[in-house]
């Protein structure tokens, strides 16, 4: 017994496979069950999306004056004016389109919109953030206060005035709203980046003549993730909310194509005489942002090392 | 303190310059006039009009004279509402909405930090489940879908409650009888209940496990004193600093609640405005929500620091 069998036990020690963050992560994340349903319900919803062509033999802009309002043939109740038939699983609107197709087609539009608009505030947000927090000084200050300005402004109106001068143009409404979201992201990574800005690694960095762009985007931007994670999770439900917001007043997706909004607010007008047309697009749209809130909170927990 | 405050308050000036200029140019950007009508009038009265309204000036003339009115407090004519300044219609909108906006509030708040504190004080228990999966659905399901369908319930098909009628109008303003009120204050409440419950029983939890709440435990004090006068003061703190963007939900949500419910308050003018093109319009109610929330958050800060000794006036 002495100094060899030691050191073997230290060796040992260091010969259990090491776990980084991100593996921890990942078992947290799948052993919470809201969050694991979250993604299920997600990908089915997207894959449904995706494939919804292939999925109903009618196309999402057809009328059919044959079945105007009609309910889907398994729809309790007996004082229904008609039943829609057929393949028409989700009953039929008010010019007879398919309601189940275009409910499809709606997620396309909200999820499309909820992921690129997500997008637009990521890229600004970190790219900002991380550059204000890092170079620090006059420049955060100047830089942060132009944030400050535009976080009072009620950017709801801003985006509603976009939208009616650029005449509901689909794309605009992406940038528009992930210009809008975008403030938040920047303010977090200038946190997490102003709190490691200091620490040894990217002293190091520095004094291997890495270059202050270099910098940024290798070793700081990297270590802001896991916040910035959590809170795009939490954005995209907030997106979807804020199309729906304003394809309800009118000022968004317009027809034959159509979003979760569009269709829940034609399906308020006629809630009294067929409400699954009401019914189906909040369910939709309600799972989806249920699953992103579960999935962001999961996260949340899963990835804050104060948990541990 | 005072210079703080003053500090603060110039700060107000240039982001409300901002906004204003934003906002002038933008809608300017606009294709189409506030004077277009279906039947072409003759080139001689457009003119009259243009000139009537300075829109014959170039843009930058126009931009100053529309600062030098702000200044004084004009928010010039309404371009499609004839006969009514911008600050009439606000004034005629203002109380409804404020009403209603207030209302809500009230409404969050009570039932926002009695809920909170309640699941605090379960923390982990089925009641705190419950009600934090409440306050989820409070968030993700939008006012228009809980408008329409409580107005199915207790306007359409009308709710009997032990044996009174409890149905409730579904539209209208009728001078804010407290029957009108119900519904559309309900409807904005709603997430805001949601995410006032979230955020206190988040802090409420903290302070609960905090050293100074252990010893009053220890001294004996009754658990109702020790939740009141101890835990929650502080557990409420970060709701103050919530106030501002509290308030900014409200005025978005009222844009909905307003048109769903019919109500005639500024959020309805503010739509009706951006797609008439009646630019003063449109930039008098931004300008006039901006000013409030700006100066919500500054009370917001205000009040933080009065409330918080650890936050000192910088």
């Amino acid at each position: 017994m002495g100094a060899a069998s030691d050191t073997t036990a230290i060796d040992r020690a260091f010969d259990v496979p090491g776990r980084s963050l991100w593996i921890d992560a990942r078992r947290r994340l799948t052993a919470n069950k809201a969050a694991v349903s979250g993604m299920a319900i997600l990908a089915i919803v997207t894959l449904a999306a995706i494939f919804a062509p292939l999925l109903s033999p009618y196309s999402y802009d057809a009328t059919d004056y044959g079945v105007i309002s009609c309910a889907p043939d398994w729809w309790p109740g007996s004082i229904i004016a008609c039943r829609a038939g057929g393949q028409h699983w989700f009953g039929t609107d008010a010019v007879g389109r398919d309601l189940f197709v275009r409910v499809l087609y709606g997620a396309r539009v909200s999820l499309a919109v909820g992921l690129i608009a997500t997008l637009v505030s990521l890229v600004l947000g970190v790219g900002y953030g991380a550059l204000a927090g890092f170079v620090g000084r006059r420049c955060d200050e100047l830089m942060m206060r132009f944030v400050d300005v535009l976080y009072s402004l009620p950017y709801i109106f801003l985006v509603i005035v976009l939208m009616v001068i650029f005449n509901r143009n689909f794309y605009l409404m992406f940038i528009a709203i992930g210009a809008v979201e975008w403030l938040t992201m920047a303010r977090i990574v200038r946190g997490e980046t102003l709190s490691i800005r200091h620490k040894e690694f990217i002293e190091a960095a520095r004094a291997a003549g890495v270059g202050r762009f270099a910098t940024i985007g290798r070793h700081v931007i990297p270590n802001v993730v896991s916040p910035v994670v959590v809170y795009v999770t939490l954005t995209v439900p907030n997106v979807i909310l804020a199309e729906s917001f304003l394809s309800f007043l009118g000022l968004g997706i317009q027809e034959p194509l159509t979003s979760w909004g569009v269709l829940i607010s034609q399906g308020a007008d006629q809630m009294g005489s067929a409400p699954w047309l009401l019914l189906f697009p909040s369910l939709f749209m309600a799972a989806t942002l249920f699953s992103f809130n579960f999935i962001g909170d999961g996260l949340r927990d899963a990835l804050d090392p104060k948990d541990r | 303190m005072v210079s703080f405050v003053c500090r603060r308050l110039f700060g107000v000036v240039p982001t409300l310059l901002v906004i204003v200029t934003l906002s002038f140019f933008l809608m300017r950007l606009a294709p189409g006039g506030p004077f277009d009508t279906q039947r072409r009038l003759p080139p001689e009265i457009q003119r009259n009009i243009a000139a009537a309204y300075d829109l014959d000036k170039p843009l930058y003339q126009q931009y100053f004279i529309y600062l030098d009115r702000l200044v004084h407090f004009d928010l010039g004519p309404s371009y499609r509402t004839k006969d009514f300044t911008v600050s009439e219609l606000i004034a005629d909108g203002l109380p409804v909405s404020a009403r209603l906006g207030l209302s809500a509030m009230a409404i969050a708040l009570l039932f926002g930090i009695s809920l909170g504190t309640l699941a605090a004080l379960r923390q982990n228990s089925a009641t705190d489940y419950s009600l934090m999966s409440l306050a989820m659905c409070g968030i993700t399901i939008p006012s228009f879908v809980t408008a329409p369908v409580l107005m199915l319930m207790f306007g359409v098909w009308g709710v009997r409650f032990l044996g009174y009628d409890i149905s409730l109008p579904v539209g209208g303003w009728n001078n804010g009888a407290f029957a009108n009120l119900v519904l559309p204050v309900t409807v904005l409440a709603l997430p805001e209940i949601a995410i006032v419950a979230r955020l206190v029983r988040g802090s409420m939890v903290e302070v609960l496990r905090s050293n100074y709440i252990r010893t009053a435990r220890a001294k004996g004090l009754p658990e109702h004193l020790i939740v009141l006068r101890h835990a929650l003061p502080p557990a409420l703190l970060p709701l103050v600093s919530y106030l501002g963007p509290a308030f900014a939900t409200i005025l978005t949500g009222s844009l909905v609640v307003e048109r769903i419910f019919a109500i005639p308050g500024i959020g309805r003018y503010f739509v009706e405005g951006a797609i008439n093109r009646d630019y003063t319009l449109v930039l008098g109610v931004v300008i006039f929500y901006a000013a409030f929330i700006l100066l919500l958050n500054l009370a917001a800060d205000i009040l933080y620091a009065v409330l918080d000794p650890r936050v000192r006036y910088q």
